[in-house]
């Protein structure tokens, strides 16, 4: 209890007294995460609603593979990017291990299947909805991808903060590409790993305490924003 | 009448994994005003609307509109018996089709206006569709079928759901719809509404037309025996 306690207070501290260290990492959370989701939607979104709307021979099966790729263990995720971007790896020339970008990278594959096979779900239901009224109208394949996404934009939303919780949260896959190097690839994760290694209990829950914070703080700002249980149910 | 008659329909038929929905049907109609298709639940009276206006899938057979199919298919909107409602609010849902074919906003904004108040529903313009009554989801399905100017629209049992009052108001629109030179093709098993609407009657039943003639004809002197036992009220089987 005592090093709860104390993880509290480090907490308290460590936000009150603007520990730059802290923000610095905490940012590169954030940056990271924040990037690779919004890549990950660009991605997954799209594939999402055509996943949706156009039945092709192996529709079933990618679908069943999308969703079996939700459990993908971010470790194994971290090594192959890892191979990928090494030195000796096909993208070696880059020269982007051990950097931000190598982490979303990483994060972006994490979060693609999981933020398409809810969105997909939510997307199939509504296009069971709209079908028979779309093709007497007979609009065209992108239309229909256009109007699923827009009118299911709250459940969205979901998937998104499900992406988002999935990224933030992660540790073995940006820990392995990112190298956890202070004041270039250090986030919350990784260091409260590092911590926690270290024995110093107090900081490592203090900077647990604050990715809680973090995560509920994101979730709750975008509930605000797009105005969630306040307007109608879509 | 449009340009898209005579309709020559010779032996279509349309099924769905193996199971026949409607077929194989031979008709001709010249598409003067209302046709009624009726017939008892289960005759495939939906099956050859949806197969008329291409969304079902034709297996066999020939449907030849005047014009092309593609341009005959422009020219048609369908009305559903449950109305399907986008997830937006009425006038977001009425000027849809407009928006999907290219029309600017504003101008598509302003025709959704006009229609929604000529079919009663101009006070509620922002309000969500799903939040109507049934009454008035029905109006809103008919505006946004409207709203294209098509020279044919099919209903599929439109007042189904609907109390006397709100049925009333439906066949209103569609009489104002249909003197306004557009054609309508609808089902119902309502044979007051059949009565009341159609210049043309189409008898359906098992799934083939089982007679096609003039409203006047099929209601004061029907052929077969089974029309007589279903203007009589018996239960046809």
């Amino acid at each position: 209890m005592a090093d709860l306690w104390g993880g509290l207070v480090q907490a308290f501290w460590l936000i009150v007294t603007f520990d730059a260290d802290l923000f610095e990492i905490t940012l590169r959370s954030l940056y990271v995460t924040l990037t690779a989701l919004v890549i990950a939607c660009l991605i997954a979104l799209p594939l999402a609603s055509l996943l949706a709307v156009k039945r092709f021979r192996w529709r079933r099966t990618v679908i069943g593979v999308l969703n079996a790729l939700m459990g993908l263990p971010p470790v194994v995720v971290g090594l192959i990017v890892y191979v990928l971007l090494s030195r000796s790896g096909p993208f070696g020339v880059f020269g982007l291990l051990f950097t931000p970008t190598a982490m979303i990278i990483a994060q972006v594959i994490i979060i693609v299947p999981l933020v398409a096979s809810i969105a997909h779900q939510s997307l199939r239901e509504l296009w069971t909805d709209y079908h028979d009224l779309l093709i007497s109208l007979n609009v065209t394949q992108a239309q229909k991808m256009r109007t699923l996404l827009w009118d299911a934009r709250r459940a969205l939303l979901t998937a998104a903060l499900a992406g988002f919780g999935r990224g933030i949260g992660e540790v073995g896959a940006i820990m392995i590409v990112g190298g956890n190097i202070d004041h270039a690839t250090r986030v919350l994760t990784t260091a409260i790993a590092l911590e926690t290694g270290r024995g110093d209990f107090a900081l490592a829950l203090g900077l647990g305490f604050v990715l809680i914070a973090l995560a509920v703080a994101v979730n709750l700002m975008i509930h605000g924003l797009s105005r969630t249980e306040v307007e109608g149910r879509w | 009448m449009s340009a898209l008659f005579p309709l020559r329909v010779s032996g279509a038929k349309s099924s769905r994994r193996g199971n026949v929905l409607v077929g194989p049907v031979d008709l001709e109609l010249s598409g003067a005003g209302t046709t009624v298709v009726i017939g008892p639940n289960g005759s495939g009276k939906t099956s050859l609307l949806a197969m008329l206006h291409g969304t079902n899938r034709l297996n066999a057979g020939r449907i030849d509109w005047a014009v092309p199919q593609d341009q005959a298919r422009a020219q048609q909107a369908f009305v559903f018996q449950r109305p399907i409602l986008l997830r937006r609010s009425v006038i977001q849902n009425i000027a849809y089709p407009l928006l999907m074919r290219g029309m600017t906003r504003k101008t598509a904004l302003n025709r959704a206006t006009e229609w929604s108040e000529r079919v009663g529903l101009g006070a509620m313009l922002d309000r969500p569709a799903q939040s109507l009554s049934g009454g008035e989801q029905q109006k809103l399905a008919l505006a946004r079928a409207m709203i294209c100017d098509p020279q044919l629209l099919f209903l599929d049992e439109p007042c189904a759901a609907l109390d006397g009052r709100a049925t009333r108001e439906i066949e209103a629109i569609l009489q104002s719809v249909a003197a306004s030179g557009t054609d309508l093709i609808m089902t119902t098993h309502d044979l007051g509404q059949a009565q009341r609407l159609a210049q043309d009657v189409v008898f359906m039943l098992h799934g083939k037309v089982h007679e096609c003639t003039s409203a006047k004809e099929f209601f004061t002197a029907p052929k077969t025996n089974a029309a007589r036992a279903f203007l009589r009220g018996d239960i046809v089987e």
